[in-house]
């Protein structure tokens, strides 16, 4: 149902102020519907040269679109993928998304424009509609219930009935029991609390897995380094995930060691999870200058000369220490695993 | 003594060429070098290259480190500031190696690499690797730097010589860390310069690499065209027709 013209717009939000006593609204400062705007023929309207050149046009965007789509078809065959050549699928793939976007845009801007400079410009209001069904409708719904009721003995034959509810009810858990299954066997509290490091376990470069030793690592020297034996797990990634470290030697009167921790570092030598506190990206831009550590994620900054304490950024704790000794061979080796959980804060976390 | 310590210093700088190079030409390089330290250089880094309250000692610190930071033009620096900035280079290859030479000569450090390292026919795959878990979280991915804290960041390193490369990591120039042969060794420095060198000859295969600044510049390009485009389709959409 459209109603015409713009005087009717005003009549719509006519308000009959003394139908709802004690309702309290205010009605003498209420702003008026203003209605639609007198109306106003378009130029396609009052020339017919003009209304040409708008058919002209959206007939150009529609012929647009169809050159599109054929250039689309004949590009991917013209300038086919080629294995191994990532310029073939550079040049493939831009003249068939040139082509398909000229296809469905020349549509769309074709029908957007017709529609607005050639047909009825008039503006309409369309009144909003109860949504209630008629009684005879709704009547014969409840008929087609209580047939149906009577036709199938739904609530005559119990047992049927009990029975399909048991069995629809029974039917999802299966997914349940598989699904819960996806999530790691482990108690995953235990997970996040410790990592692969342990006492005697060689610090080894990463990627390629040789030890280091403590000669090795210079005065302002960094090293990305993994577990020792990590490269033959089979969950490699994931431990990786929690046991990487960064190891950089600076000058041993430079640290401030804490109490309890003096034993931590060999020579200078300290190993700080690269696991950021603040949501886990790995720290690992490291100033040798300022001993400033920079997460590239959120911008926190860790102190390497004090312990690795934030000093800006979001983080909220200090990078876990990885206490290191040397062997017998003057290799470094982890004196234990870290001693509280790396990365960032989770539920059951302690401290 | 300082006879020998030239030697070593010169040998180590001219490890192909040594045989070719006699020792009155090497003292002479010492003396010329010394000649432009005390001109250029002591003001900050003291007359005996000890160091001063400004600028740290130059002993030990190799020929390496004087062709990186002399050869790109960072020293003599213009001003004190974040960090050094590259500038137009101040000498002459010569006079840069004399300087070399003199440093060299003051006590044992990193030498200028050979050209061996800096083919660039290495393992680009390796190097690719090496990159990724030693330089990309400073340096980007693929080379394009970013920022460090304070107004100090890590430069691009597209077009940045092979030798220029190997330096850095070898003597870790300003707030860059020390990669020394044991920890890379020169054959994966060599990998990483091929990595580093097939970035500079292969264009980005996505094509606009926007400066390969990742969410930043891809982010700003989506917020001003993508966005942009929206906001003007649909002001044409419900602009009235004439």
């Amino acid at each position: 149902m459209a109603d015409q013209g713009a005087d009717h717009g005003t009549d719509v939000e006519k308000y009959d102020a003394s139908a709802s006593p004690g309702s309290a609204i205010v009605t003498a400062d209420r702003v008026e519907n203003p209605g639609f705007p007198p109306f106003r023929p378009r130029v396609s309207e009052l020339d017919p040269k003009k209304d040409a050149a708008n058919s002209r046009r959206v007939a150009l965007m529609f012929g647009l679109s169809m050159f599109g789509s054929v250039a689309a078809i004949a590009a991917y065959i013209i300038f086919p993928i080629t294995p191994g050549d990532t310029g073939s699928v550079r040049t493939n793939t831009f003249l068939l998304g040139i082509g398909l976007a000229l296809g469905l845009f020349g549509i769309g801007f074709g029908a957007v424009h017709w529609a607005k400079a050639l047909m009825d410009g008039h503006d309409l209001v369309e009144l909003r509609h109860g949504t209630r069904g008629s009684d005879e409708t709704r009547e014969k719904a409840v008929e087609v219930f209580h047939l149906g009721n009577q036709e199938s003995g739904w609530s005559r034959r119990k047992l049927i009935r009990n029975t399909l509810i048991g069995a629809l009810v029974l039917f999802p858990l299966p997914g349940i029991v598989v699904f819960r299954d996806l999530a790691p066997a482990a108690d995953p509290n235990d997970l996040l609390k410790h990592t692969i490091w342990k006492k005697g376990t060689r610090l080894t470069k990463d990627p390629s897995g040789t030890p280091i030793l403590a000669s090795e690592v210079t005065l302002g020297s960094v090293f990305h380094v993994i577990p020792d034996g990590i490269n033959d797990l089979e969950d490699k990634l994931e431990q990786k995930a929690k046991a990487a470290v960064l190891l950089m030697r600076l000058k041993p009167e430079d640290l401030h060691v804490s109490k309890g921790r003096e034993s931590w570092n060999y020579k200078g030598i300290v190993a700080y999870s690269k696991i950021c506190t603040h949501v886990g990206c790995p720290v690992a831009l490291y100033e040798q200058q300022t001993h400033h550590l920079l997460c590239p994620c959120h911008q926190s900054q860790f102190d390497i000369t004090h312990e690795a304490e934030v000093i800006f950024g979001p983080a909220k704790r200090a990078l876990p220490q990885l206490p290191i000794t040397i062997d017998s061979e003057g290799y470094l080796v982890a004196q234990s695993d870290f001693h509280e959980p790396v990365g960032p804060s989770f539920w059951e976390r302690e401290h | 003594m300082i006879g020998l310590l030239a030697t070593g210093g010169a040998y180590a700088l001219f490890t192909t060429s040594a045989t070719a190079q006699t020792s009155s030409q090497i003292s002479s390089m010492v003396s010329d070098g010394q000649k432009l330290f005390a001109a250029n250089c002591a003001s900050c880094h003291g007359l005996n290259a000890q160091g001063t309250g400004v600028a740290p000692t130059l002993i030990g610190v190799g020929a390496a480190s004087v062709d990186f930071q002399v050869g790109t033009g960072r020293m003599p620096a213009a001003a004190s500031g974040p960090q050094a900035e590259k500038k137009p280079v101040q000498f002459t290859d010569a006079q840069i190696a004399a300087l070399a030479t003199y440093v060299a000569s003051l006590g044992p450090g990193p030498a200028i690499p050979s050209s061996e390292y800096l083919q660039g026919n290495g393992d680009v795959a390796a190097g690719a690797e090496l990159f990724r878990i030693n330089c990309a979280m400073c340096h980007n991915v693929a080379g394009a730097g970013g920022a460090l804290t304070e107004g100090k960041y890590a430069l691009s390193l597209s077009g940045t010589s092979a030798k220029h490369i190997y330096e850095a990591m070898v003597t870790g120039p300003q707030n860059m860390p020390v990669f020394n042969e044991l920890n890379i060794t020169p054959a994966d420095k060599a990998n990483i310069i091929s990595y580093l060198k097939y970035l500079d000859s292969h264009p980005s295969p996505g094509g606009l690499d926007l400066g390969n600044l990742g969410p930043v510049s891809e982010g700003l390009f989506v917020w001003i065209f993508a966005l942009g485009s929206v906001v003007a389709i649909t002001v044409w959409l419900t602009a009235k027709s004439n």
